[in-house]
């Protein structure tokens, strides 16, 4: 397939799974800060920081309060992850491979984009949060249905997969990093029902209550760090997202799966080969922030790897 | 023929009110495409008159509204340059059907056959020998000063002789019930996929009524042009590559270049993703280069490649005029068929048919004067308050002074223009296009259409029944171009 298509349609994916993490993210808060007794910066600030945005947000903003976090995370335009630029540029890289993509995946993109940007802006969001969030990860979760049902599962829906793999891991791993290192070590809290409450908050965010509690009952800090990074099954693990991604890549090149044929194959097949073998007590002890942080270096090596093999413009004698 | 017309039998209709009780849709002095006159629809829209009027206005309001919402939802839309508010726009629908009786469908369809044949020979003859010239049919100079004309076509005869594959031909009805070609749209002519997705919009909005209505079904388009795609280089190869080079997603047509490769299941390609190899055309894709045979281009001559034409294109494919020559790659429409449907060639086309064919021409020209015959610039020059008058080289009505409406200085100012360079003007008398029905929130009401039908030249040539009738929204506006206000509405050619 043609290198711009393949690049539009790896895009158009994490996009739409970036709006959808974002919506959940905000969404958990809402319900969070019903529960919590303060409401305050504490309570809002990770939520810009999971995403990376902080130093944008505190120049424009200031302090954290629900109203600007969602109004930025949400609306703003010079927000590069807020919902509805992630959908606008969706739509935008949808609309330059409408062709290749199915009918009812362009329709539903488009009318997912208008429900948002005909959604009324902050004021009239807040009056109705719940339903305005869960309607966008709903959204973003229906067009993966549709993309999976409509859509010949051949080369792009494999660089659909692996966009949105990618992704999902990088979402999965900021959350887990952030909530465990602002919420946690609050020492007044460690043991209340408000740990409790901030565990299943973080869960929730990864769409992973009740998987969780299926797999391992009570919440623990090992275990959940073992459920969101390191399980073989449930699909917002970082293993689980790295191990399909994989497989879509290999799919992509039509190389035996455990070999390598390209840099993106070797890179991401590494990286998945060191998850599957880790324990979550020693990427614990060993300090999960560095963990995470070193993980989403090599995670966006990979994505660097995938961009300079497909989607780059080489020269013409290589490929003749 | 526009006796045929006349004869249509006109019926009185016993469910006259459409819209409500107190107000009767009135056709006015104008050529009605559904009403003969206030209380009579034509014999043709009979049935469909009778259905619509089992609809209450609401209803018919309503279901007008749902289809405007589809139009939204769908993402049918094309690009509005300079507009800051975001780049799209969705051509409004109005879901009135225009109807065609089969009996002039078959005038129109033989009109069309015959005209595109005759241009298509014209084509390769003017690149070529130029017997028409030599045989003083057409005088050098307008060839010569034609704006279109391609210096870099001459010699050349592209695979299976065809030029103009693709064609969207203007036709107009006066309201002396006659049709006219006013414009042979011989270039990248588009609005095809609102032909079809109007018909999707149609079956939605009033199922029952076009099931009972007997419609020639229009869907077979895409199939038709995929194969006339291929047609051209099935002798040499059979498993041909083909697909649509676009300008990009911020062309005014990209809606309709994405959709039409997607009907047919080929590559929509940028000039950016193309590159030129000893002659051969490829795409760039994610396993390396990949060989085309087709391209069915929808960028213009001007900037189709920098290495012929304009230097400054970056929309472009750089030596694709090359391989073109060596017959490595096809490509749809032929560069230089503009000069075909230049406004000064227009004049000829009757001629044109007349000595290649040696046929009457089926259907007419607007009557047209050419400023740069001297009786007929005197003509233009005493008559400037009744006329059209347009510049040949100037496309979407750029220039255009329309004598009724215009000032006496406009009128001045045009004469000197004319006298000054009288090649580059054509004068037409002003025509009262005829009108269709549109759904409006006061009920039904009269507007201005005009028809567009699409015509595929490749194993035969095929005119695909119905087209685009684009209508004037603006009451009493004589305007149809999207890009100002016009809408679209179905067409139906009866069974």
């Amino acid at each position: 397939m043609l290198s711009r298509v393949a690049e539009s349609i790896y895009w158009m994916s994490r996009y739409i799974e970036r709006a959808e993490n974002v919506a959940r993210f905000i969404s958990v808060n809402l319900n969070l800060s019903l529960d919590m007794p303060s409401e305050g910066s504490e309570q809002w600030a990770p939520l810009v920081v999971t995403t990376g945005d902080a130093a944008q947000y505190e120049d424009k903003y200031g302090d954290y309060t629900q109203d600007d976090v969602i109004r930025f995370m949400t609306f703003d335009d010079e927000n590069p992850n807020s919902i509805i630029a992630c959908l606008r540029r969706a739509r935008e890289n949808a609309r330059s491979v409408r062709e290749i993509i199915s009918a009812e995946m362009w329709e539903h993109l488009n009318q997912f984009y208008l429900m948002v940007e005909n959604g009324g802006g902050v004021n009239r969001v807040l009056g109705n949060a719940n339903s305005f969030y869960s309607s966008i990860s709903g959204a973003g979760q229906e067009f993966q249905g549709v993309t999976d049902a409509t859509m010949t599962h051949g080369e792009a829906w494999h660089f659909c997969q692996v966009g949105r793999m990618l992704e999902r891991a990088d979402k999965t791993s900021r959350i887990l990093d952030v909530k465990y290192f602002l919420l946690l070590p609050n020492p007044t809290d460690v043991g209340t029902p408000y740990d409790d409450i901030q565990w299943l908050a973080l869960l929730r965010s990864a769409s992973a209550m009740e998987m969780y509690r299926q797999r391992h009952g009570k919440i623990s800090p090992v275990k959940v760090v073992q459920f969101l990074i390191l399980d073989q099954e449930f699909p917002r693990a970082v293993l689980q997202c790295l191990t399909q991604a994989n497989e879509s890549l290999h799919k992509i090149s039509g190389t035996y799966i455990d070999g390598f044929s390209n840099p993106p194959e070797r890179k991401l097949g590494y990286l998945r080969a060191e998850l599957a073998f880790a324990k979550a007590e020693e990427i614990i002890s060993q300090g999960l922030h560095e963990f995470v942080d070193n993980f989403q270096t090599r995670l966006n090596k990979a994505g660097h790897e995938i961009h300079e093999t497909f989607f780059t413009k080489r020269p013409l004698e290589s490929a003749v | 023929m526009s006796t045929d017309l006349a004869e249509v039998d006109v019926v009185r209709s016993s469910t006259l009110d459409v819209t409500n009780s107190e107000q009767v849709y009135n056709p006015g002095n104008f050529y009605d495409e559904m009403f003969q006159g206030q209380d009579c629809v034509r014999e043709t829209c009979q049935s469909l008159h009778q259905s619509l009027a089992e609809i209450s206005p609401e209803e018919l309001f309503r279901r007008q509204q749902a289809a405007d919402r589809s139009m939204i939802q769908l993402g049918i839309t094309f690009n509005v340059y300079e507009d800051s508010r975001g780049t799209e726009r969705a051509i409004p629908f109005d879901i009135i059907p225009r109807v065609i009786e089969q009996k002039e469908w078959s005038w129109i369809e033989a009109g069309l056959k015959q005209r595109i044949t005759a241009l298509n020979l014209f084509l390769q003859d003017i690149y070529n020998q130029q017997m028409i010239v030599r045989d003083g049919v057409i005088p050098e100079e307008v060839i010569q000063t034609s704006r279109a004309f391609r210096h870099q076509c001459i010699g050349i005869t592209p695979p299976k002789n065809i030029w103009c594959h693709i064609t969207g031909t203007d036709l107009v009805r006066h309201n002396d019930g006659q049709l006219y070609v006013l414009e042979d749209n011989l270039r990248c002519p588009s609005g095809v996929s609102y032909v079809l997705q109007n018909r999707r919009l149609m079956k939605r909005s009033l199922p029952t009524l076009f099931q009972q209505s007997g419609v020639r079904p229009v869907d077979d388009y895409c199939s038709r042009l995929l194969d006339a795609l291929q047609y051209l280089v099935e002798d040499t190869r059979p498993m041909a590559k083909a697909a649509v080079l676009s300008p990009g997603a911020a062309n005014s047509a990209y809606f309709e270049h994405s959709f039409l490769a997607q009907q047919m299941g080929i590559e929509l390609v940028e000039g950016r993703d193309l590159v030129v190899s000893k002659g051969d055309v490829y795409m760039r894709t994610t396993k390396g280069l990949e060989k085309i045979d087709v391209l069915y281009r929808r960028i213009d001559d001007d900037f189709l490649d920098p290495k012929a034409f304009r230097n400054d294109s970056m929309l472009g494919v750089s030596g694709l005029m090359e391989s073109y020559r060596s017959g490595q790659i096809a490509l749809a429409n032929a560069p230089g068929t503009g000069v075909a449907d230049d406004k000064g060639i227009y004049t000829y086309v009757p001629s044109i048919i007349r000595y290649y064919l040696n046929e009457y021409p089926i259907i007419p020209n607007v009557p047209t004067f050419a400023c740069w015959r001297p009786s007929e610039r005197d003509h233009v020059l005493t008559h400037l308050d009744e006329l059209v008058v347009k510049p040949v080289n100037e496309a979407g009505g750029y220039g255009l002074m329309i004598g009724p409406h215009a000032s006496v200085a406009e009128r001045k100012a045009m004469a000197e223009r004319i006298r000054a360079n009288p090649r580059n003007y054509i004068a037409q008398p002003t025509l009262s296009l005829s009108r269709v029905p549109v759904v409006t929130p006061q009920g039904l009401e009269g507007r201005h259409v005009d028809l567009r039908p699409f015509t595929v030249y490749g194993r035969d040539v095929f005119v695909l029944p119905g087209g685009l009738t684009r209508v004037a929204l603006e009451p009493g506006s004589l305007v149809v171009n999207s890009s100002q206000g016009g809408g679209s509405k179905d067409t139906w050619v009866l069974t």
